[in-house]
Order: structure tokens, then sequence, then C-alpha cells
């Protein structure tokens, strides 16, 4: 017999699947009603630990994986990894992605004609420590365009995910840089409700920024926690 | 007068809860798939999509070399299909299973009685192709207990992403034909007629085909965790 302790469920601030507004949900997004399953083994493990035996080692520097400094403003981001009883969580890999200085994605499938920088791919990794404290240097990410509806631009964003302790508590997420006035007119962003949008607006800190170097900005990422109380897997259902 | 949340922040404690999820957008393909992220036995380099930006661009490491797991080997294959019927080529398709034994390779499984495999993690990441089709190459689970303390049958559990996916899909894949479908606590929950969208269909020997459908005819049974 093993104990299952379960992982809350979806808070307030969760997205929905189908959010017309981002046209690519339409097609994409269930139609049927999800059918809620008890956890069991399968949703509260997960690969916690392994990271560097399935993927390889850390890439905590993206302005430093080619000959020369991308181009663009130098910045820190750095937080710490939660869960929703404000626990650290330790040893947890985020993985890391976003477009250049001038919001240009190195895809092949990114035509939109900003330059490319040949210095800046734009793909990292990081490993949260005992506290669940996490650290990464890049440059800020450009606004860039898309299809979805006339004049769309997206809000200037970094790509994150999130493995976390189980299969339950995967995590894939944006952050957003304050006082951008695109966030206010992004479908992605405003799919999420107010206030909990703001969660994803990471706030710039003068101890974080490094002097003579880059500008800081933290982002705590929360992931979802565990209930009190241990779950007999002997439960009927 | 309405309030205005605009002030609030990432660091504001009256926020403080889940972080809300974002799609992986179209653009995931060199921050993502590694190379060998979809191969669970071997070392091939499947699972990324290499074609789609420059070979200098591919920071991400390799899958680093692992021993040979334990197991019957298997392969799965399947199309994401949006609701028109129509591939889905920029998904990302990931699993998470037990060895062959039945032992997760998690600090939560901790049942010593049922043996690690020093060759087998139990993760794997793949991108659908531009014909929408993934793959992995794996072994086939063990069963592992459920609620009830009977076992479940075997099965693996899958996460959908994919532009336009504001939140990861989760589902399960099971063996069609496989030991202890009939009495599996977790597809007792599928309604009856629905069930046969969790269930992969035997191919060639060692082959199996499991298509995904996001929504519309045949749309494949997701859960609410
Ligand atoms: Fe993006």
């Amino acid at each position: 017999m093993s104990l299952v302790i379960p992982y809350a469920r979806e808070d307030a601030g969760q997205p929905p699947s189908l959010y017309p507004d981002y046209r690519s949900t339409v097609l994409r997004s269930p139609r049927q009603p999800l059918v809620h399953i008890p956890p069991t083994l399968t949703e509260v493990t997960g690969p916690a630990g392994c990271w560097d035996r399935l993927m390889g080692d850390a890439l905590a520097d993206l302005t430093a994986q080619h000959r020369a400094p991308p181009q663009g403003q130098r910045i820190v981001v750095s937080g710490r990894v939660l869960d929703e009883t404000a626990r650290p969580v330790p040893d947890t890999v985020i993985e890391i992605w976003q477009a250049n200085a001038a919001g240009r994605y190195i895809h092949s499938k990114d035509d939109w004609d900003a330059p490319l920088d040949p210095n800046f791919t734009g793909a990292g990794r990081v490993v949260t420590d005992g506290e669940g404290r996490y650290r990464f240097v890049t440059v800020r990410p450009g606004a860039y365009p898309w299809g979805n509806h006339h004049n769309a631009w997206r809000p200037a964003h970094i790509h994150l995910s999130l493995l976390g302790p189980g299969f339950a508590t995967r995590l894939v997420t944006q952050l957003y840089f304050p006082d951008d006035p695109l966030i206010e007119i992004d479908p992605i962003a405003n799919a999420v409700p107010m206030p909990y949008r703001q969660r994803l607006v990471v706030r710039f800190d003068i101890d974080t920024t490094v002097p003579n170097w880059a500008l800081g900005y933290l982002f705590d990422i929360v992931l979802r926690g565990r209930q009190a109380t241990p779950m007999e897997d002997d439960h009927g259902h | 007068m309405a309030t205005d949340n605009r002030g609030l922040d990432n660091q504001s404690q009256e926020l403080f809860g889940q972080t809300p999820s974002q799609t992986v957008g179209p653009f995931f393909h060199y921050g993502l798939p590694w190379k060998g992220g979809a191969d669970l036995v071997g070392q091939s380099g499947m699972g990324a999509r290499p074609d789609l930006f420059p070979p200098e661009h591919c920071v991400l490491n390799v899958a680093p070399p692992h021993a040979r797991p334990e197991g019957e080997v298997i392969e799965i294959t399947g199309r994401v299909i949006d609701g028109e019927g129509q591939p889905v080529p920029d998904a990302m398709v990931e699993i998470w299973q037990a060895n062959a034994a039945g032992r997760y390779a998690s600090p939560d499984d901790v049942r010593s009685d049922v043996p690690l495999d020093p060759g087998f993690i139990g993760f794997g990441r793949a991108a659908t192709g531009a014909d929408g089709v993934y793959r992995f190459r794996t072994i086939r689970p063990g069963r592992v207990p459920g609620a009830g303390n009977v076992l479940q049958a075997p099965h693996i559990a899958v996460s959908v992403f994919g532009r336009g996916l504001l939140k990861r899909l989760a589902t399960r894949l099971y063996f069609a034909g496989g030991e202890g479908n009939e009495e599996d606590p977790v597809l007792a929950l599928v309604p009856a007629e629905r069930r046969a969208t969790l269930l992969a269909e035997p191919q060639a020997l060692g082959a199996w085909r499991f298509d995904i459908v996001l929504q519309g005819d045949g749309e494949t049974v997701f859960f609410d965790l």
C-alpha cells in the first residue's frame, strides 16, 4: 500500500481552455467536459531531481551562448518557485525561451522582418536551489506582431516551462514586464481573469539590479500545492 | 468605481496563488524538445524538430547516455487533430510512465519492494511534425496501484501543449486488450462510449497507434486532475 497526497485543484486564476478572443483556441479546445479523476501514484509522481539525466546541464546565461554579447538591454530575472502554501520547491527545472531584443524568434516559421541576432538564441534552463531560488541572465525581449486580429501585437514576454514535483504540477507560462501598454489589449494575457493576470507581471527590483551591468526583475512561480492530509490509496471511488 | 488592479504585480502578497498557465505558442521548438527526448530506450535524436531553426542555435543538450531499460520495447505514434479534423503541426506531447516493473522513478514513489531501473526515467517529450504526428520509443509500463488499492491497468500519462492551448491537456494512454483494463478505476470513471479514445491500438509488433483529438468527433477524454 502506498500513500497518495493529492495536489490542490486549479484556483480561480487559471484561464479557460476556450477563449475566443485568442482565435487559435476555437478549434483546439475540448468541447466535452473534463473528467475529474482522483489522484493516483501516476499524477503525484514526476521526474523530480532527474532533470540533468534527462536534458543535460543548466544554461543560465542566455547572453553567453555565442561569440559576442547579444544586442539589447541586459536583464537578470530571479525569484523562487513555491507551492501554494509558500513552501519552496527545490531542485526543479525551469526551461526558458524568448524572442530577441527586436522581438524576433530564431524559429524558421517566424517571418516577421525584424532583425535576427547571430549572438542570441533565446533558450535556457535553470534549476532551483534548496530554497527554491533561481536566477537567469538574458536580454529584454521585444514586442512582436501576430496574426490574431488587425494590428495585434504580443507584449514583451518570456516563456517558462516547469515540471515541478509531479505530473499534476506541470506548468507552462509567460512572464510580462511592468508598464507595457500591450498587456491590456493582449488576448493571451487577458485569458487570465483579473486580478490574477497581474501574477504574470514581473516587478523591477533595485536590489536584484547589478550595478553597471544589468537591470533586475523579480518573478516568483507558484505551483499547485499538496493538501495537508495524506489520502490513503484504499479509499473507495 | 471599478477597482483598478493594474498596480498589482507578481510580488503583491494579496495576489499570491497559482501562477496562471499560458500557451507554449508556435515557436517553442528550439527551447523545449531536446534531441532524444522522445526516445526513452536508446540514443536516437527522436523528439526534436531541428528542421525549424539553424543548427548554430541548437543549444539544448542531447539526452545523456543511459543503460538500456528492462522490458518490452514499444513504439507509440499518433496524430494530434483539431476540431476540423486537421493535423496540428505545432503541438508538443509529453509522457510520464512507470518502468516495466511498475515503479515510478520519483522520490514520491516510496515502494521499495518494486525495483527501480537505472536505465529508465519514464519522462518523454516529442514535438509533432508537419503532418501532426508524434512518435515515442519506450517500454511497456508495469501496473501500479490505484484507488481502492486495486492495481491500475498499464497506462501512460500524457500531456498535450500547443499554440491555442492556454492550458496543458492531460489524458492517459491505455493499451487495447491490456491486462486489467476492465477493472481499472480511472477508466471506470470515463463514460463507456468515450473509453475507446484512451485505448492505443496495436499496429505491427510492438507498435501502437494513439491519436489525440482535441475537439469534435471522437474527442479524446481529457482529465481534470
Ligand atoms: Fe512568444
